[in-house]
């Protein structure tokens, strides 16, 4: 993360033809990620392959770990140290790991968590698709806690969104969520990597002032609600805990001072969502159908979207980038314009996401589902927008 | 540090190493455990490690509070989780001295694994293990290490299963040095810690300590004090790792012995990360052909 | 030499065994088209058990414009390296479109449909390795189809395989191309 040339090294600057998994490997590089704990799993194997080939080359660590229960408390150690640390795995592994997601966001340990989704419960079809953990992204750790979730539909998607996930994590001291799926993660197509110095990186929050100046309060905060992080042995003598704490890190067992804690986590994400957010439109102006689509299956929907518009039929395609936090005002302003008349919710999971988008809406909201091992073909799509 | 510290710190030289703004602590009187972190910032201070090198990592319970009391870089992370969490810290900043402090539930029931893993990679860590053979802060439940026949909350006919005998496992799974004391050795386990800040690769030093207010009410171990007294009198100091069953703990039998000692020091390569030497940097292509991988 | 043809989407599914190295094959197709011609291209593979112990595929998608929907669902060209993947994917060729199979490993039965016949592997050996069977099947298919241009296919080949192996490697291709030009399917 250092020299010029080092970075150089790190970023793989030029056109190439790269899996999916690859891509998201590449992002780590040159986002910064100088940490990566991880135990390998289907289909999210290559990333940690790339990394273990790539990482140690240019001054990184990496650490295949006994279980993901220790990948991930090994990432957030390797956090509280400086590090940009980030973890891959998949649905049986992102379960594992949910317990210290909260630890995460109650330490205000900046990670990157990429979990390439597969077909689940249990073990299920590994080498398949799924997009069935996406609700386990946003709830997945007891309790009420900020985070940020994108899902990219492209290796291209792949690598810049583990460059910006990793800048979320870091800006705003949050748990960040790569959610993959196994079709993106094994796709290979062209992926563009910029030069170095036009990757962009954007750093925790550091004190200002010298360790031993005046005390440190690891969790004192300004009006952005994010404190400022210091890291272990630059003698700032910082306390952590997952318990409910006060500003000096100590532990302060009361429910008003939980209260206001927990609301800080969540506004933290809450209050910056539309820096956060990212999400991209297809032939919204005039439409009566919305389609709203994530990850893989928003590919099949801009196809349907594009062979229902030749058909006349006036519909267009929101395709989330970010799906938590979710493009909530978005819709509503889609709304506010009279002209929808339906939503459309394609997802290789049995409706998750389509409760939320019911949430905000009287109007009918289509489902078109697969529980997993396939996703949605545009011919599915189309035939409930025509 | 504030005035009030700075008054107190003229009181006790291991002052400046402890969070005195924290005290009271939470500890029961005739808890081993306040000895235990004594006996590490005393290591601390005699490591010759400058103090803002030293970290401090435990997980949960009562053993777990330790990070919370001692004035280095301290986290208090999740159940079980410790060594992980301390890896991490290790390795990406290999020039701090990190020391897991927590106990026996949860560095080797929840934690075992990690636990484990660790001592084979032989990796840059001290763990002190503060053994008082149940889960205290939760009201006394039987955990890996509670003697058969022991009474727990949770086994109130005695506990049925075997437990671990910890330096054993430490041993068996890599650990360079392996200890054990009991908080009545106050100096031999203060030297086993800084043995252990000293020594390269996995230390592990199993600390015997008495729960009065759970264990030792439920076993008729009396007082604080008086399970100090069992240590006295039974304690044998061993050199060498003994047996299996040799390093059982049985407080029924007041002829057994409880073997205590520093049982191994050897030297082994100690944990690296793969280094940059390693590997050429860019992978020949920009795509390497993929083998397709197995199921899981 | 005649540049690549433009057309919609072209639809590619290489099926073979392990070691028969279609996985390279398809990726090379990809690349040329994806970084070299100036396409679109995507490419996708057959991943665990389905890739194991019998028939597996490679598969890549060509086209002008951006390609949303990445699999292959009806061929336009399928190449059978050998009798299982004729006998599983033979039958999801598109009507009129391209098969190639390995001559000496695939019986097409009765009635023939029309296919391009090429002794790969036999070739391969003459070349004094087996493992170019499949940059041989690719300069055929190159040759064959004029999906990406001859430039386009050999840059691939310079950029992906190693130095060592590279002067091979040319040969091989070049070999598979002029088998399909002196078989009299010059690309369009």
């Amino acid at each position: 993360m250092s020299d010029a040339p080092q970075r150089e090294q790190r970023v793989l600057s030029g056109t190439h033809f790269m899996l999916g998994d690859h891509a998201c490997a590449e992002g780590a590089l040159a986002g910064g990620v100088d940490y990566f704990g991880g135990y390998p799993i289907t289909p999210s194997t290559e990333i940690a392959e790339r990394l273990a080939r790539r990482l140690p080359a240019v001054g990184g660590k990496y650490v295949q770990m006994e279980d993901e229960l220790g990948s991930i408390m090994s990432i957030l150690g390797a956090s509280a140290a400086g590090a940009r640390s980030l973890t891959a795995t998949s649905g049986p592994g992102f379960s594992l790991m949910m317990e210290s997601i909260g630890l995460a966001a109650m330490m205000e340990l900046p990670c990157v968590i990429v979990d390439v989704q597969r077909a689940s419960p249990s073990t299920g079809l590994p080498t398949m698709v799924g997009q069935s953990d996406i609700l386990q992204a946003r709830w997945g750790s007891h309790g009420d806690y900020g985070m940020a979730a994108f899902s990219p539909a492209s290796p291209q998607e792949c690598f810049d969104l583990t460059v910006h996930a990793l800048n979320v994590a870091d800006q705003y001291r949050i748990p960040v969520f790569l959610m993959m799926d196994e079709v993106v993660a094994h796709m290979t197509e062209r992926v563009v990597i910029p030069p170095a110095d036009e990757v962009p990186l954007v750093h925790r929050k550091r004190p200002d002032h010298k360790p031993g100046a005046q005390r440190h309060l690891p969790y004192a905060v300004g009006e952005d609600g994010v404190p400022a992080m210091a890291h272990a042995g630059e003698g700032y003598k910082v306390h952590m805990t997952g318990l409910t704490h006060d500003e000096r890190g100590y532990p302060a067992l009361t429910p008003a001072t939980h209260n206001a804690l927990v609301n800080r986590l969540v506004d933290k994400v809450r209050h910056n969502a539309q820096h956060i957010m990212r999400y991209d439109e297809f032939e919204l102006d005039d439409a009566e159908t919305v389609v709203i689509a994530f990850g893989c299956t928003s590919r099949s929907a801009r196809q349907a979207v594009r062979q229902a518009r030749q058909r006349g039929a006036k519909c267009g395609l929101l395709r989330l980038v970010s799906v938590w936090p979710f493009p909530e005002q978005r819709i509503r302003e889609l709304l506010q314009r009279g002209t929808v008349r339906r939503f459309v919710v394609p997802e290789v999971n049995l409706g998750q996401l389509r409760r939320e988008v019911e949430r905000l809406t009287q109007l009918p909201v289509q489902r078109i589902n697969h529980a997993g091992g396939a996703m949605p073909t545009p011919a599915d799509i189309l035939e409930v927008l025509l | 540090m504030t005035a009030t510290s700075a008054v107190i710190a003229r009181d006790h030289p291991n002052d400046p190493l402890l969070r005195s703004d924290r005290f009271p602590h939470i500890l029961c009187p005739g808890c081993g455990i306040g000895t235990v972190i004594h006996c590490y910032v005393e290591a601390m201070a005699a490591s010759g490690v400058p103090l803002d090198n030293h970290v401090c990592v435990s997980g949960i319970g009562c053993s777990g509070r330790a990070a919370g009391y001692v004035n280095v870089d301290s986290y208090h992370t999740a159940h079980g989780r410790a060594i992980p969490f301390a890896l991490g810290i290790a390795i990406h900043k290999p020039e701090l001295r990190v020391t897991v402090i927590s106990g026996d539930g949860d560095l080797t029931a929840i934690g075992g694994n990690h636990f484990i893993h660790a001592a084979r990679r032989n990796m840059n860590l001290t763990v002190v293990c503060i053994n008082n053979f149940n889960y205290g802060m939760t009201g006394g439940q039987a955990g890996p290490t509670s003697p058969r026949g022991s009474i727990t909350s949770t086994a109130p006919k005695g506990v049925h299963d075997r437990p671990f005998n910890l330096p054993d496992l430490a041993r068996a799974a890599g650990a360079s040095f392996v200890a054990r004391w009991t908080i009545l050795h106050v100096r031999q386990l203060r030297d086993a810690i800084l043995r252990g800040l000293q020594k390269p690769g996995f230390s592990f030093i199993e600390a015997l300590s008495p729960c009065p207010t759970n264990f030792g009410r439920a076993n008729d171990l009396g007082d604080g004090m008086a399970e100090m007294e069992v240590y006295r009198q039974r304690c044998r100091i061993v050199q060498e790792l003994p047996g299996f069953d040799e390093l059982d703990i049985d407080f029924v039998d007041e002829e057994r012995p409880i073997a205590v000692g520093n049982f191994v020091d050897i030297d082994r390569h100690p944990y690296q990360p793969v280094g940059a030497d390693a590997f050429d940097n860019v992978p020949n292509g920009t795509q390497r052909v993929h083998h397709p991988v197995g199921e899981e | 030499m005649p540049a690549a043809r433009s057309s919609g989407p072209v639809q590619i599914r290489f099926g073979g065994y392990g070691g028969q190295g279609i996985v390279l094959a398809g990726t090379l197709l990809g690349k040329a088209a994806s970084l070299y011609d100036g396409k679109e291209a995507v490419f996708t593979q057959a991943y665990g058990p389905e890739a194991r112990g019998g028939a597996s595929r490679a598969d890549v998608i060509i086209a002008d414009e951006p390609i949303d929907y990445p699999y292959v669902t009806q061929p336009d060209v399928l190449v059978a390296l050998f009798q299982e993947a004729y006998t599983l994917f033979g039958g999801q060729l598109k009507p009129g479109g391209t098969l190639i199979v390995e001559e000496d490993l695939v019986r097409l039965g009765e009635p023939a449909p029309p296919a391009s016949l090429l002794p790969a592997t036999r070739m391969a050996e003459e070349l004094g390795n087996r493992i170019v069977t499949n940059v041989i099947v690719l300069g055929f298919l190159v040759g064959r189809t004029g999906v990406v241009s001859r430039e386009a296919a050999e840059q691939a080949l310079k950029t992906t395989v190693k130095p060592a192996a590279l002067e091979l490697n040319m040969r091989a291709f070049e070999a598979g191309f002029a088998r399909a030009l002196a078989a009299g399917a010059a690309p369009a």
